[in-house]
Parts: C-alpha cells; structure tokens; sequence
C-alpha cells in the first residue's frame, strides 16, 4: 500500500501535493487540535509530523515542545507510520524540547521568565533554520493544558507566550499546531481559554466520539473548520 | 447598514462634541467581526486618501494581526500605502507587545532583529501602560496631520488584548480620552464579546455612539459551534450572518438597523434582508410526516379565535391592577361565569372556545391575584 496514499486530513489540509511544487500549505497558519478524553486527537499530530518530515521534503523543520510523553514515545509511533525520528534529530530537522518534567522558577515572575526562556529558544532555532533557508519550520505543542500546568496555572502568561509564537508565524512563516483538550475547558468559568485559541486558529480540528457511542473499529470522528484565507 | 457605519466615520466629529466611536461587536459562532474590521478600514482608507472624510490620517493600532499584514491588505484593496504624502501610521502592539524580545536580547538568550523594523512601523514594547498607549496614538496622529486643527481617525483591532493586560476601567479611560481628543475625528474597534464578562461588553457599548453585531443566521440551542446532526446546514450558513447596528443619535434617538453578510474569499459583502432567505429557511425545516406548517385558512381561522378573558374593546375601560385596590372594588364588575359558554356569537365563521367546568364541585378560580389586564 502507498504510505503516502492521500486520506481526507491530507485533502482538507490541502497536504495533497505529490510532486511539492506548491509551498507547506500551512505555512503561516495555526492549526488548532482540540480533543477529549473518550477521543484523543494525539493522532493529528503524528500525521502532521510525519508530512512534515516526508523524505520528499529536505526543506522542512519541526520543533517539537513536548509536555506530554517523551520522545522513545513519538519515536516509536512514528517508526510504525514510517518515519525515523532519531535519524531526523541527527539531521536536525527535527528539534525536540522535552519539557515532561519542566518546572519554571517559583512565583509569578519565575512563570513568565521561564516562558520568556522558552520562548527565545524557540525563537533562535526558528531563527537559525530560516537563515538556513529552511523555510517550512512547523512548531508544535503537545499540549497546551500541559503548558499551563508547567506554568503553575499562569494562564495569562501561557496567552502571552502563544501570541509571541503566533508572532513568529508571521516573521518567519512558519506554522504553529496546538494540540488542546475541549473538556477540560468545558466548565463556564474558564471558556475564555478555549475561545482565545479558536479565535487564534486559522484551522481547527476537532476530534469528537462518536455520537452512538463507543466502536471497536471506529474511534471517532473528526470536523475541520478552515477560515478563509486571507491571500490569494 | 455597512454604508451607514462608514458615512459616521468619514464625517466625523462635529465642533465640540467626542468623536463617533462604532464598537465592532462579534462571538465565536459567527466570528467574522475582523472581517468587517478590515472592511471598515479599506472603505475609511479610501475616504482619506481621495480626501472626501474629515480626517486627513488613519492611527491603525495592530494587536492581532502584524503591520505587513495591513499594509499587504491595503495594497491588495489598491490603496496607496506607500503615498508621497504620509497618511496611516501603525503603532505595532503585535511583535514584541511585554518587551519580551527586548528581555532576551539583554540577557544574551537569543533574540533575533526584528525584520517589522523594514514596515516602518511604530513598536509598542509595553501594552500595559494605557498612559504611554495613549501619548503614543496622539503623536502618531499629529505626526501624520500636523500640529494645526485638522483630524485623524482610530483603529483597535483587539480591545481584547489590551483588556487581558490592563483593566476594564483603565481601557474605558483610554478610550474615553481618545474620543475626547479633539484631534480624533473618529474611532472604532473590535471585541469578541465570549471572551469576557458581560459587563465588560456592556461597558464597551456605552462608551459607543454606534454598535455592529455579527450573529449567525440560525442560533444553536447550546451555543456550540459544531453540531453533527445539522453539518450540511452548518457548512451552508456558516459564512452568512446577521449584521446588527445601533445608532445613538445626538438627539438621544436610537436607531436600530439589520442587514445580511455574507463572506466569501475572505471579502464581506452586505445586502438587505430578503423575503426570499424566509422561504430558503422555511425549506430547511426538518421532513417528518406530519405537518409543522399552517395552510392560509387555518391562518386566517387562527386570528379569528376569541381568546377568552381577553379585551375586546367594548368600551369599558381597561384597568391595570396595581396592587393597590382592594378586592371588594372587583365586585362591581361582571361577575365570572363559572359554567358555559364564555362568547356567544352571531357570526358562526369566528372560532370559539367553550368551557365547561368538570362538575360544580370544581373550586372556582383563585381571586387572590386577580388578572386585572383580562376581561374577567
């Protein structure tokens, strides 16, 4: 079977592209994943990282900040959709910053100086590849309630920190994909969150159970909302 | 209602009185409030450069979106950006908003040039000082006009932003001050309102002379965006909504006009509401078997049915009970009829209603709250 078989995802993100004439077509764009407990949608982000690091693409970049599982994880999920990250770490194309066990200085400043931090590591490897004429960098985050709770609940720096990526997909047009948990935010107190990223997504994709309930063969199912596009 | 909005922010402010201010007012479920920012901001760029508005210059204040952005917008719209004579300023609230940038260089940790520098646009480096934000827009605007009487216009394109750094009542003094200017010719901005409490809306919208609200054509019952029953219908309305505006006049009127958006290639374009999307929305009631619609005679039978207890307008006055006449006055009126038929009528094609009551056993009706707006 053709590993690179287009499925729907590839078709509505618009990966469909054989011969890479066209450039990442998330280039400047934030792509937001939102899943819930009965639906994980880790499975997006393999996706998108495997299209990102296809051998056909010597040009590509990911930076990786993983608050969620270690890398022997995503290694071994990715080694089974045909991709080898450790060899693509040596190459540096892909730049993985664990941050499982990452714990920001205490206090109010120690939260937002260790974003700051993190934000000027992201930066400079952005920075670096893009000089590099590494031109499609994809950053991605799993996750984003995990970051919060690195922050010790600093919500409005974890806004802040995101506004400076979002920053950076226009400085660098590289493309930023979030990965967020719907239910967690689902209670009245705390929409804001939630609402801030949709507003901050160009796309996003949900990952939702199945109405009729639990399926062997059948996980779930996933929507996909695309705002316009502002260029031509 | 688009034409409206523009006509208030080309003309301006009169002599002595604060600017127009339009709150651009959207929530997630329709969230196309940027694209009538944008909007707004080509039509009024236009009135400035062809010299048809009263201001001569546009202060744009970028929070969402950067400067190239704008200034690639404007020229895709064929609007002169680069115009020998100086007319927008932006004051770039978006690249480096906390001085985080600034921080990293300091500390030695990185932090490249900034490649906005090459925009020409004005850095804000600290969004929290509503003092400095303030001072910053005035000089940009009289750096733009000059230092005579001749005016410039406002643009926010996230009060939201500002609102997750400073507090509700500083912004509303921002933008009181703002209006106040006697520089200012007009101002508007962009709230999503489902980011913040009510009263902040609410807060935002007095410090308006004029309110757009953009809502989805058919509301959902719980709000959410996504329901898979209705997707094909969701798909085929998404991009369409409801545009709402409030006026308030210098007379104290209010006026209140809707129209109809629809967004396609990231353009917005406005029309009236037409009798022809009732039919279209009608056509979109589920299919079941039984009929959820009135034929014309049941219509018509239907407003010919005497409600009982209702005014007729036979000519005894109507009274309101107010709580404060005392049950014993009730007793000079029409006693209730507790058995029968309540309105006889001549005329068999008007509908009627009979009720009988199920024995006389059946207590009469409570008195205690009289309905003094029914015929009893």
């Amino acid at each position: 079977m053709d590993q690179r078989a287009p499925n729907l995802l590839d078709e509505a993100l618009g990966l469909v592209d054989e011969e890479k004439t066209k450039p990442w077509p998330l280039s400047s764009r934030v792509v937001l994943v939102e899943d819930r407990v009965e639906t994980s949608g880790a499975f997006v982000l393999h996706h998108l990282l495997k299209r990102a690091l296809s051998p056909h693409s010597s040009n590509d970049v990911v930076v990786f900040l993983a608050f969620s599982q270690p890398f022997s994880h995503y290694d071994r999920v990715l080694r089974k959709l045909g991709c080898n990250l450790t060899a693509q770490r040596e190459n540096n194309r892909f730049f993985f910053l664990d941050l499982l066990v990452s714990e920001f200085p205490d206090g109010d400043e120690g939260n937002r100086d260790g974003l700051v931090a993190l934000y000027g590591k992201i930066e400079k490897l952005v920075s670096t590849s893009f000089q590099e004429n590494k031109k499609c960098i994809t950053i991605v985050i799993d996750d984003f309630s995990l970051m919060e709770v690195a922050a010790n609940g600093a919500t409005n720096y974890v806004l802040d920190f995101l506004r400076y990526c979002h920053a950076l997909t226009s400085t660098f047009g590289c493309s930023l994909v979030v990965l967020n948990h719907e239910d967690i935010y689902s209670s009245i107190e705390r929409p804001a969150l939630i609402l801030q990223m949709e507003y901050l997504a160009d796309i996003l994709i949900k990952a939702e159970p199945l109405a009729t309930g639990l399926a062997t063969d059948v996980h779930g199912q996933g929507v996909l909302f695309c705002e316009s596009r502002w260029c031509n | 209602m688009a034409e409206s909005i523009c006509r208030a922010l080309r003309d301006g402010a009169l002599q002595g009185e604060h600017a127009p201010a339009l709150t651009i007012k959207d929530s997630i479920a329709s969230p196309f409030g940027f694209h009538v920012f944008t909007h707004l901001l080509t039509q009024l760029s236009s009135n400035i450069l062809a010299a048809k508005s009263q201001s001569r210059g546009l202060v744009l204040v970028a929070f969402s979106r950067s400067p190239s952005f704008y200034l690639d917008l404007l020229n895709r719209k064929d609007i002169d950006v680069a115009s020998s004579q100086k007319w927008i300023e932006i004051l770039d609230c978006y690249t480096d908003p906390l001085g985080w940038k600034d921080a990293l260089l300091a500390s030695g940790n990185g932090g490249s040039l900034s490649n906005e520098a090459s925009t020409g646009a004005s850095l804000c480096r600290n969004v929290k000082d509503m003092d400095k934000l303030y001072s910053s827009i005035i000089e940009l605007g009289k750096g733009i006009v000059g230092q005579g009487k001749v005016r410039f216009c406002v643009a926010i394109d996230s009060v939201n932003e500002i609102l997750r750094h400073a507090s509700i009542s500083s912004v509303a003094g921002l933008l009181s001050n703002l209006r106040s200017n006697d520089r200012v010719s007009s101002i508007f901005w962009l709230s999503h309102s489902d980011l913040h409490e009510d009263r902040v809306t609410a807060v935002l919208e007095y410090m308006s002379s004029m309110v757009a609200s953009i809502e989805p054509l058919n509301q959902s019952a719980n709000g959410h965006r996504c329901n898979w029953e209705s997707l094909p219908l969701l798909e085929h309305n998404y991009w369409k909504g409801k545009f709402h505006v409030r006026f308030k006049r210098r007379n104290g009127r209010v006026r209140v006009m809707s129209e109809e958006f629809h967004v396609e290639q990231s353009a917005i374009n406005f029309r009236s509401i037409s009798s022809e999307d009732e039919i279209v929305n009608r056509s979109l009631l589920p299919k079941v078997q039984f009929n959820l619609q009135l034929s014309e005679k049941e219509q018509i039978d239907r407003a010919k049915v005497v409600l009982p207890f209702e005014h007729q307008g036979t000519g005894k006055p109507i009274q309101i009970y107010d709580g404060r006449r005392s049950l014993t006055d009730g007793k000079s009126e029409a006693e209730p009829v507790s058995i029968g038929i309540l309105q006889t009528n001549e005329n068999s094609s008007k509908g009627e209603i009979i009720y009988l009551r199920d024995s006389d056993d059946e207590r009469p009706d409570s008195d205690e709250d009289p309905d003094d707006d029914l015929d009893i």
